[in-house]
């Protein structure tokens, strides 16, 4: 369902990141991404996979090169211009990332700071359709009973899908997602990416997620990029993708990819 | 099985002994400096059991009279308290590294907070006396500022620990830095507030009655009188009636407290 004439909507261009302490985080990244893509980024833990996705919406200053988020240039983004960009690229955490303290409304309406003067948003005057917004992402996930509840009175999936709600109604461009799953149970770990996946197919968004497990990057991911000791060594299409593909990633044979 | 050895810092616990020594040392160097006379206590004791007998014996008539300048030393600490919160929690903000990431920003204003609180609640009382003149408006403006300092420091250091991930997520949605503290920072330290606010109180209730020994108003003043006519009978109603007083203001923030966990 892709195509390659179209422009990329992530394009990553010579990216290295050395940290303060001087280890070096990845090394001259290249990678485009383009519109309605699922791109599984997988590797072992260390592998820089977070550190590449944090620099995708600059959590991370990168050391070199840049990152285009739709021809963009986010790297050297400031202010206003930045926040744009990043309202573009929803994020779905590892560990949830929600105020836990607050009802499940108020966090998925964060989903919508983005298009909100500070004033505004502190005293909770959001649009109407913007509520309708919130209440219609809810019951997506199927939470829309809990919308009401303190989020730390939720399980842990519910939390995630609480998050997905939170990235549904920044209606981004791209939503990423680092390690989504992988404090989850393999159940609730298949409702988040199918809550993905839906995004992808149904709404159009580009999706790049970090998971650690085989089996759910074959089935969701429409294309395969590895990584090793901050470099890509792997990037192929779905269908191209063989089983010993992904044991060489993690183990360090040999390729059939580009790098070593 | 191997297990690892412990290196012989961990084996003779060097940390614990060696601050325990340092501690030591310091009790006795600082005994030394200061010549602390434990005889001059036992020998002027007799004083301090005249001073009790005549307290032992509380002039109740004068207990109408404490009602109201008691009142003015929790007015002064209530209104005391909640200015220098409102003027903390913006400074608290600035001065948590989580929040700011700029440390030059963090450094210089910890710095102007750091002189605030040195400067003590007695200079400053007798400062505003001269400034605002003798009553409750010196002290007001005394236990505001005295607020602020010690409020700030809790609130930044309370900042300072909460989860950073909600903050990072505020980021990623595109809100700007003030979005981000509304809604990730406040709520999550929002309950830790509350209890440093009503521990502020407690203490400023406290303080208020040293302040009105310099003219601030308050209890304090009352106390003063008395102490300076010899009327140890009616220091003693005072000094109850500020017991009772602490007290209650104790019991209620601690069942507020409680509640808010």
């Amino acid at each position: 369902m892709t195509n390659p004439e179209l422009k990329p909507v992530i394009d990553v261009q010579h990216v290295s990141k050395v940290y303060d302490n001087g280890t070096s985080g990845l090394t001259d990244i290249n990678l485009q991404v383009r519109p309605g893509e699922f791109v599984v980024i997988v590797g072992l833990s260390g592998a820089g996979k977070s550190t590449l996705m944090r620099s995708l919406n600059r959590l991370h200053q990168v050391t070199e090169g840049r990152v285009l988020i739709d021809g963009q240039s986010i790297t050297e983004a400031k202010g206003r211009n930045l926040r744009q960009l990043r309202r573009e690229v929803a994020m779905i955490f590892q560990n949830f990332n929600l105020v836990k303290q607050s009802t499940v409304l108020r966090n998925v309406l964060a989903g919508r700071l983005g298009y909100y003067p500070t004033w505004r948003s502190s005293l909770g005057l959001f649009k109407d359709t913007d509520k309708q917004r919130a209440f219609k992402a809810l019951e997506r996930v199927n939470l829309l009973d809990k919308v009401y509840q303190r989020v730390d009175q939720l399980s842990g999936g519910q939390q995630q899908r609480v998050a997905v709600a939170r990235a549904f109604v920044q209606d981004p461009k791209i939503v990423l997602a680092d390690e989504p799953t992988a404090s989850l149970d393999p159940k609730t770990a298949h409702l988040i990416m199918n809550d993905l996946k839906s995004m992808n197919q149904d709404l159009g968004k580009t999706v790049v997620a970090n998971l650690h497990s085989v089996a759910l990057a074959k089935e969701y991911a429409t294309r395969i990029v590895g990584l090793r000791a901050g470099r890509i060594v792997y990037d192929e299409a779905i269908r191209d993708v063989t089983d010993t593909d992904l044991t060489d990633i993690y183990n360090g044979g040999s390729l059939t990819g580009d790098g070593q | 099985m191997r297990i690892p050895k412990r290196t012989i810092a961990q084996r003779f616990h060097v940390r614990l002994v060696g601050s325990l020594l340092i501690l030591i040392g310091l009790l006795i160097v600082s005994n030394k400096f200061l010549r602390l006379d434990f005889n001059a206590l036992i020998q002027n004791f007799d004083q301090f059991l005249a001073l009790l007998k005549d307290m032992m014996h509380p002039d109740w008539k004068s207990a109408p009279f404490v009602v109201q300048p008691m009142m003015e030393t929790i007015q002064m600490a209530l209104i005391g308290t909640t200015v220098g919160t409102l003027l903390a929690i913006p400074a608290a903000v600035i001065a948590a590294r989580n929040v700011i990431t700029n440390k030059w920003i963090t450094g210089a204003v910890r710095i102007v907070f750091n002189i605030v609180r040195t400067l003590p609640d007695l200079l400053l009382a007798a400062l505003f006396v001269a400034i605002a003149g003798i009553g409750p408006y010196a002290g007001v403006l005394t236990l505001t500022i005295f607020s602020f300092g010690m409020i700030t420091k809790l609130f930044y250091e309370c900042i300072e620990t909460i989860d950073n991930g909600p903050l990072e997520a505020i980021l990623t949605t595109g809100g700007k830095r003030s979005a981000m503290v509304v809604f990730a920072v406040l709520p999550q330290v929002y309950s830790r507030f509350v209890s440093y606010i009503l521990y502020t109180f407690e203490i400023n209730v406290r303080a208020s009655t040293v302040l009105g020994y310099l003219g601030a108003g308050g209890i304090g003043q009352q106390l003063q009188t008395s102490l300076s006519e010899f009327r140890y009978d009616q220091t003693a109603v005072i000094i109850l009636a500020i017991l009772v007083v602490v007290l209650a203001i104790d019991g209620v923030s601690n069942f507020a407290r409680e509640r808010l966990q």
